[in-house]
């Protein structure tokens, strides 16, 4: 790669002794990018917006939150009416937690469903499932901070299920409340890592965005780059389709910060938290609803525990579960059906975890938790043994020069 | 090389074995003396620790009804049962219970019926205490946040809850004052 010249003398001078500029211009000028990229890949750089949003926001409304028991409601319902735009502040704090999620949600299945995960991106892969948890974990404590109903009240449910543990587990509990329920101490600490672990998901993608540069991104037809002709400089292409999806994410936030900005939160976190009284129905945030569900289905304490972390570990394990050598689901015919099978059962599964532990809605549970098991342990090791995959184009550039895939294959074939 | 000149290099390679090691092992003793009161300092200081009793004057409490007082942060129940609650809780049949307990090694006097008012699932207040609550099939108390079903002893007959109410301990004082913790 060549050496960038620049023009301006200081950025001559600075880059000389820290070659700050040179970074940036590779990494983010000239990184050669596949020029098949679809709107997908957006959901990327969009979390990496949304992380810094709520980092900006969550600064500024610090300033005004008094994380103490007695205090703590009053002072964001003061942030709501009485400090300057403080209620702006707030909604896009709250709205952009939910925004966060369905952006790595999908930026999630995208790389499920072109294979992304696979060799040689295991540790990309695995450093996302590590933002996926920190990102749980922050917003877990954020909820908690209104000091609402649903916050105090989703706080005792999950911190009990480390209760769940043999011999240990209420000792767990109780140094994890710092007291014999949740309370100030607890309300602290939250406060305290639901500011700082922010900061370490920072660090996290920065690690995970390194991996990410080894070998660059993967595209919807998941064979690797073969040369100059495949590729794209990021700048201006994908600056600028970056920015584009950008302009239109942030029209849907706007629209929900400004016109239904409770529409995904729940009315009771806005009565106060009365630790001698439990709502009729405590749910959590949508975002935790289908781990929820998975939660519930399995009736055994221990075991619900289990089952709902091992949810997200699977995706942990995934690069080893998956046998298969094709990544993109476009050449994979049986696979991609049962893609959108388990698009289907989370969407499912959330549903369910918003519902009432009874009847139907638990059969139906059980089954949904069911088949989001088979899909990882089962199909993902076995598929490749049934499935016959669609022939592979030869290149990147190959099937877009020549118009089709098919036309791409058979001139592939003509010349073996 | 001389056979000499190896068996002391041989010797000094295991000094320095011993060295590494012994440096790794007390730097790792070292690092976790450090650690310990940093995570200790979560756990309960002595000032919650030193409000754990209250004191309950029950003479008001009518047969039939309940009250709810506030102990570590947590609801305590208290109930004065009825006769017929009494009766049902001592002679039901403890096969299939899923914490089998007798009613009397659950209650000091018969007539109350004292509990730390926290399902042992997952942590919410079970309802029961108010009049017009849903008391659950047993018709004690019921948790709505999985559907707990807990007796007239506190004991968890139906639902995820994996062990009865858990009755805190505590002793009367005079006839009708009890003292928690
Ligand atoms: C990964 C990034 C973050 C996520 C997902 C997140 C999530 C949340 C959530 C869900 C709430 C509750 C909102 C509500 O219902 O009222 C909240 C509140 C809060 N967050 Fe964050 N947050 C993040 C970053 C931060 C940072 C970096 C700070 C401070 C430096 C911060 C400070 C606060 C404060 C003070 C509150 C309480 C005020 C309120 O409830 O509106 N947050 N956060
Ligand atoms: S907390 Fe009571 S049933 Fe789950």
């Amino acid at each position: 790669m060549s050496k960038p010249k620049f023009k301006n003398p200081v950025v001559k001078w600075i880059d000389y002794r820290l070659p700050i500029f040179t970074f940036m211009d590779h990494e983010l000028n000239h990184y050669p990018t596949p020029k098949n990229l679809n709107y997908f890949w957006n959901f990327g750089s969009l979390a990496g917006i949304a992380l810094v949003t709520m980092i900006i926001t969550g600064i500024v409304l610090s300033m005004n939150y008094t994380p103490h028991v007695d205090y703590a409601f009053d002072s964001v319902e003061r942030i709501m009416r009485d400090v300057n735009h403080g209620w702006l502040i707030r909604y896009i704090h709250m709205n952009g937690a939910s925004f966060f999620f369905i952006v790595v949600f999908i930026h999630i299945f995208r790389g499920l469903y072109y294979g992304s995960y696979k060799a040689p991106r295991e540790l990309l892969w695995i450093l996302g499932v590590l933002i996926l948890l920190l990102m749980m974990a922050t917003a877990f404590m954020g909820y908690v901070l209104p000091w609402g109903q649903m916050s105090f009240w989703g706080a005792t449910v999950i911190t009990n299920l480390f209760s769940a543990i043999p011999v240990v587990g209420e000792s767990i509990v109780t140094w994890l409340w710092g007291g014999f329920s949740v309370d100030n101490s607890t309300l602290n600490r939250f406060f305290s890592l639901h500011f700082v672990l922010p900061f370490v998901i920072v660090g996290v993608v920065i690690l995970h965005l390194v991996a990410l540069h080894r070998f660059g991104s993967n595209n919807p037809i998941g064979i690797d780059v073969k040369g100059t002709q495949d590729t794209l400089p990021f700048h201006p292409y994908y600056t600028i389709k970056d920015l584009f999806g950008l302009g239109i994410f942030l029209t849907l936030f706007a629209a929900a910060v400004f016109f239904f900005p409770n529409f995904m939160g729940h009315p009771d976190n806005y009565i106060e938290a009365n630790p001698m009284v439990t709502p009729a129905h405590i749910v959590p945030e949508w975002y935790f609803l289908p781990f929820y569900a998975i939660l519930r289905a399995i009736p055994d304490k221990l075991g619900g525990v289990l089952f709902m972390f091992g949810s997200i570990a699977v995706l942990f394990i995934l690069p080893w579960l998956d046998r298969s050598p094709v990544r993109s689901s476009q050449f994979r015919p049986i696979f991609k059906i049962f893609f959108w099978v388990l698009v289907l059962d989370c969407f499912l599964l959330g549903y369910l975890g918003a519902m009432p532990a009874e009847g139907i809605y638990v059969i139906l549970s059980r089954i949904a938790t069911a088949y989001y098991f088979f899909h990882f342990l089962i199909l993902f090791p076995l598929l490749p043994y049934i499935e016959k995959t669609k022939p592979l184009p030869i290149s990147i550039s190959q099937p877009v020069l020549s118009g089709s895939y098919t036309a791409a294959i058979s001139a592939a074939r003509e010349k073996k | 090389m001389s056979t000499k000149s190896n068996l002391k290099s041989e010797q000094d390679e295991d000094k320095r074995d011993f060295l590494i090691v012994s440096t790794y092992a007390l730097a790792g003793i070292g690092a976790a003396a450090f650690v310990w009161p940093l995570i200790d300092q979560m756990n309960p200081a002595a000032d919650t620790l030193a409000l754990a009793s209250t004191e309950i004057d029950l003479s008001s409490l009518e047969e039939g009804q309940a009250i709810t007082v506030k102990w570590r942060g947590k609801p305590v129940f208290v109930r004065h049962r009825t006769a017929d609650e009494i009766k049902q809780a001592q002679e039901v049949s403890l096969e299939g219970m899923r914490d089998p307990q007798t009613d009397s090694e659950r209650v000091t006097k018969e007539k109350y019926i004292v509990l730390v008012g926290v399902c042992t699932h997952l942590g919410c207040v079970p309802l029961g205490q108010k009049s017009g609550d849903v008391k659950g099939q047993y018709g004690g108390w019921f948790c709505p946040c999985h559907g707990s079903h807990y007796d007239h002893s506190g004991r968890i007959r139906k639902g995820p809850a994996p062990t009865n109410l858990e009755v805190p301990s505590y002793k009367f004082l005079s006839d009708t004052v009890i003292k928690i913790g």
